[in-house]
């Protein structure tokens, strides 16, 4: 057989064509089903492959002072995120941006975790500084899956003058998306939350909701662009938010406590129980916060002895001390057991005798015989001593607990310390065990009278009961935000000459002679209030001085007060010396510009007199006061004339 | 042109398809360098394509004039030298781009190569320098061992790259020639049939079923084959069975890891079997009539892999749909049906030229049929480039050589 004949040749060229046909035929087979018969559906896929559904973080409500100045609000920033992907690649890629950003290996695992956990696109870093974002932008290439957004970020304008009251925001944690507070309708991993402050305790109105937004990305994951084939939601902002605080007042607040001191400063309107200053010393830069604190500052933070994160102005617990003798006083006007114009059957000599003990005035020499003002003005113990054995230890335990010192003010901050008072007679031995099993003695009614006793206070509690005073006995529950509303007041019920004659023995503290009068005379204003020296566990053993307090109030000559403000220095000693300046220049402060008049750094007679001559306005609004008169040794206290006050 | 080729006689049809395919490719690597984020040189690889094209036509043009005793003469040292360099790739070899960690690439000062192109032409020649004088055709293994050496051996160098797809080349080339030298079909089947066997050894009773099968078919055709060479054919089939699982464990992960994902692309999504899910969806994402030149979002988006090398028919296919892709593999089957078409209508002194022809079909099927089907998943991934059409440069001026030795041989009668 000749192998290379025509035939032969045809022959076999027929074999190779049916060859290349069946062999392209059944790939064109295949193409005509992926592309014609599958084509939507790889269609879907590649559609899947580019474009993914992030959401928009909406722009947090912005936080206004009582003026509408901002306290609170949001600049732009970047946020890092990576989509997931093979573990080890998302490791390797998130390693590789780890010489360029802030990202430690236990961020790394924790992003690792939520990947795996979600099968989402997880937030790297939430806050990322612009130079960390240009270094990695620059390498883009190297960060598969990674991308870059901006992102509002918080921004608190009053940083560490405010940090206590305004909270701040963070990455919302696990434990978070598991509580009720935050109910997973709402929040997902990866959204800002607030944490603490009136970040956290007006959350749900200032989060708004995030939008979604179907963004087109590269294999490499970087966006493309938006893709408009589906619907896209736009973010709903947060609610704003109104305060009664009162920016500029927090501010002089800072500034004018002693940097080195630590304590509270709180300044209601006792129209409305508003907050118009709440300011805790020493205090934090929640701006820190945001986006993730680093973690030196915060151990830092947190092992600093002076303790700057804790509230003390809402958490701190003080021994109220003779601040606490207006309750005593007021309980007792209620109820009818004294009078303002009667003295105490037994005059004060330095002590008295009760029961089978001797009870010491804090002055040795004696106060003689006081009516109700006479006894505050001088905090005269052996005056409240009678006073609180006529209340009796019973009636004591019920009104105060009526009037909440064993409760929450109710302020809206997410956290606050409750009173401690006992509730009742047997709060004694569930607290001090067997001692007291058989009751306490009525002699506890003396201890709590002036102050002392199984009593802490809050600053801000003894600031709500100093509202009840500059009113009508009545206390709206203290509020930060304005029209918040919850916690109910309480009242005490107290007659119109009850009021003055508290208001006179406050008076007395702060006229010429009074304890509090150099430090808290001021040119325009009244200024009337109660000195405390609060005894501290280190200041028992005399290890430190006691805890400086003074509650006052102030408002023009002849009104009603307009501003309740309380101080407590830690280790303060002297009241008078160093609580009640700050009280005078703060309320000085918030009256000169609610009224218009200039604001001056020099306020108190006694800074003018550090800082010049006696100012005419001391002649003239104090006649009275002997002070830098020849031979006058004494000022008397005298306050006639002076309005008598609402 | 088309004058220029009838005043040397050329085949014109052949040419003119394959500057239409060359022309296309050029167009397809510009495609594929528009992406969203550009890179330079993806970008101007078309550019490079081109220069390349130029090259290879004035190669064409030259070696088209080549007298066929020459080209004859050239076959066995032709063979030698790329046998040499296969060798030297070996010891001195370098890897390129994606393929950095196999060793097939030579370097010449600024130009590179890879020998197993010229050794496919090389091996061609030489397989037709040795088949050409037979007057009979070869009827039993024995007839078999020659030639099957001569592709052996090169086949061998370049499995041990390793080279996987080229080094399926060969095998094409050496069935498309013994066919063509007048070889039963049965006895081909026989030949590959422990290959086949190899693969179906995965299932025991696949492969109980098969061995039936190749018994039974040794027993009809007792009369053709001696009783030793049929033990032999059980015997072969046996040992690649018996081989298959240490052969198995003996590849490397990422070579396992590619026939699994040839199975179920889904074993794997992000890693091994990430190519050939994103080029199916990019293929089949173009559907009927194409996204458009240039506008194929897998593409543009860096979805897809190798987009002007080894998948640049994914490219076609999002871009142009089934329409594309049918006439693309419409024209390949014109150009091969067109090498054949010339062997048939040879001389019957001209059996150098036809077995050349068909050596050339050989490579070229097996080239097209594993780059194109891998782009849809119905072959494992090799790393094989598509002729005229991915890019190349070296690649495409060995391809445009073998056209001009096609059209030359078939021309000239001795």
């Amino acid at each position: 057989m000749n192998i290379r004949h025509p035939h032969q040749l045809r022959r076999r060229a027929v074999g190779a064509y049916v060859a290349t046909a069946l062999t392209l035929g059944g790939l064109l087979v295949g193409f005509f089903r992926i592309q014609v018969l599958l084509g939507e559906e790889h269609r879907l896929k590649a559609a899947s492959n580019r474009v993914r559904t992030l959401p928009v973080p909406a722009p947090r409500g912005t936080v206004y002072d009582r003026e509408g100045r901002i306290l609170a609000d949001n600049v732009p920033g970047y946020q890092v995120t990576i989509l997931p992907g093979p573990t080890e690649e998302v490791r390797a890629t998130l390693e590789r941006m780890a010489e360029h950003m802030e990202l430690s290996p236990e961020r790394i695992e924790r992003v690792l975790e939520t990947l795996q956990a979600y099968g989402r696109e997880v937030v790297v870093e939430s806050d990322t500084p612009f130079d960390e974002v240009a270094a990695l932008e620059e390498r883009r290439a190297d960060f598969p899956g990674v991308y870059i957004e901006m992102r509002p970020r918080r921004r608190y304008a009053l940083g560490d003058a405010a940090g206590h009251i305004t909270g701040y925001v963070g990455e919302i944690t696990g434990e978070e998306l598991g509580s009720e507070a935050f109910p997973d309708s709402l929040y997902e991993a990866g959204m800002i939350v607030g944490k603490i402050g009136i970040e956290r305790q007006y959350e749900s109105l200032l989060q708004g909701r995030p939008g979604i937004r179907h963004v087109e990305f590269d294999a490499r994951g970087r966006i493309v662009g938006d893709f408009g084939g589906a619907e896209a939601r736009a973010p709903e902002p947060g609610t704003d938010l109104h305060l009664n605080l009162d920016l500029e007042l927090q501010r002089w607040v800072h500034e004018i406590f002693p940097d080195s001191m630590s304590g509270a400063v709180v300044a209601l309107d006792p129209a409305d129980g508003g907050v118009l200053a709440l300011y805790s010393a020493p205090g934090y830069d929640p701006n820190l916060f945001v986006g993730g604190i680093d973690d030196e500052v915060w151990a830092a933070l947190s092992a600093d002895e002076r303790k700057p994160l804790y509230d003390r102005a809402v958490l701190g617990l003080y021994a109220p001390a003779s601040t606490w003798k207006l309750a005593a006083a007021g309980i007792a006007l209620d109820l009818g057991v004294v009078t303002p114009d009667e003295e105490m059957p037994e005059p004060c000599t330095g002590s008295m005798f009760y029961g089978n003990r001797s009870w010491g005035c804090w002055d040795r020499e004696g106060h003689g015989y006081n009516n109700l003002a006479e006894a505050i003005g001088n905090s005269c113990d052996v005056y409240f001593y009678q006073l609180g054995l006529r209340v009796g230890l019973s009636n004591l335990l019920t009104r105060a607990n009526e009037i909440g010192f064993s409760q929450q003010c109710g302020v809206d901050l997410p956290q606050e310390s409750q009173g401690v008072f006992p509730d009742r007679p047997e709060w004694y031995r569930e607290n001090f065990g067997e001692a007291y099993r058989y009751g306490p003695t009525e002699g506890e009614a003396l201890n709590l009278a002036i102050g002392q006793g199984p009593n802490s206070q809050t600053p801000l509690k003894m600031a709500q009961f100093y509202v009840a005073l500059a009113r009508d006995g009545s206390a709206p529950p203290p509020t930060i935000a304005r029209a918040a509303s919850g916690a109910s007041g309480w009242e005490l019920h107290l007659e119109p000459e009850h009021i003055d004659a508290l208001q006179h023995g406050l008076r007395m503290v702060t006229a010429p002679g009074g304890t509090a009068h150099f430090g808290t005379a001021l040119e325009f204003w009244d200024v009337i209030g109660k000195t405390g020296t609060g005894q501290n566990p280190l200041s028992v053993r005399n290890l430190a001085e006691d805890h400086a307090w003074f509650a006052g109030m102030a408002g023009p000559p002849g009104e009603r007060p307009e501003i309740v403000v309380v101080s407590l220095i830690e280790y303060g000693r002297s009241g008078g010396q160093v609580a009640a300046p700050i009280v005078a220049k703060t309320a000085d402060f918030y009256l000169r510009r609610k009224y218009n008049i200039p604001v001056d750094t020099v306020q108190t007679f006694r800074e003018h007199i550090m800082t010049g001559p006696i100012p005419r306005w001391y002649r003239e609004r104090f006649p009275d006061s002997d002070f830098g008169r020849t031979g006058a040794e004494e000022a008397a206290p005298n306050v006639s004339g002076r309005g008598g006050g609402g | 042109m088309i004058r220029v080729f009838e005043r040397w006689s050329l085949d014109t049809q052949l040419v003119l398809g394959i500057l239409a395919l060359s022309l296309f490719g050029v167009s397809m690597i510009y495609s594929a360098g528009q992406v969203h984020v550009p890179n330079a040189v993806t970008q101007e690889a078309w550019v490079r394509q081109a220069l390349w094209f130029g090259l290879a036509l004035v190669a064409f043009s030259v070696l088209s004039r080549v007298p066929l005793r020459w080209i004859e003469g050239a076959a066995y040292p032709s063979y030698a030298v790329s046998l040499a360099l296969l060798l030297l790739t070996l010891a001195i070899g370098e890897g390129r781009g994606t393929a950095a960690g196999v060793r097939s690439w030579l370097s010449l000062g600024p130009l590179s190569f890879q020998p197993a192109e010229v050794a496919k032409l090389a091996t061609i020649l030489a397989l037709a320098q040795l088949l050409a004088p037979r007057e009979s055709g070869l009827h039993s293994l024995r007839d078999l061992v020659k030639p099957a050496l001569v592709v052996a051996v090169p086949l061998m160098l370049v499995m041990l790259q390793p080279d996987l797809g080229t080094a399926v080349a060969f095998v094409g080339i050496l069935f498309a020639m013994l066919y063509w030298a007048a070889t039963p079909v049965w006895l081909l089947g026989l030949v590959a049939s422990p290959v086949l066997g190899l693969f179906l050894s995965y299932d025991t009773t696949v492969w109980s079923v098969y061995i039936l099968l190749v018994v039974g078919g040794l027993i009809l055709l007792r009369f053709r084959l001696s009783l030793f060479e049929s033990v032999a054919v059980v015997l072969a089939n046996f040992a690649t069975a018996t081989i298959s699982g240490p052969l198995w464990n003996s590849l490397a992960e990422y070579q396992r890891n590619r026939i699994l994902v040839f199975l179920d692309p889904e074993v794997d999504p992000r890693g091994a079997g990430y190519q050939v899910i994103q080029s199916r969806v990019a293929i089949g994402s173009g559907g009927f009539g194409g996204q458009g030149f240039t506008a194929g979002p897998q593409k543009r988006l860096d979805f897809l892999p190798e987009q002007h090398t080894d998948f640049i028919f994914a490219v076609v296919g999002e871009e142009f749909g089934f329409v594309g892709t049918a006439l693309a593999v419409l024209a390949f089957g014109f150009v091969l049906t067109r090498l054949v078409r010339m062997a048939s209508h040879l001389g019957e002194t001209q059996a150098f030229a036809g077995l050349v022809l068909l050596g050339i079909f050989g490579a070229w099927m097996v080239h097209v049929f594993v780059n194109v089907g891998m782009t849809i998943g119905v072959v494992p991934i090799t790393g094989i480039p598509l002729p005229f059409v991915s890019y190349g440069g070296t690649f495409l001026l060995m391809s445009w050589v073998a056209v001009a030795i096609a059209v030359r041989v078939a021309h000239e009668r001795p």
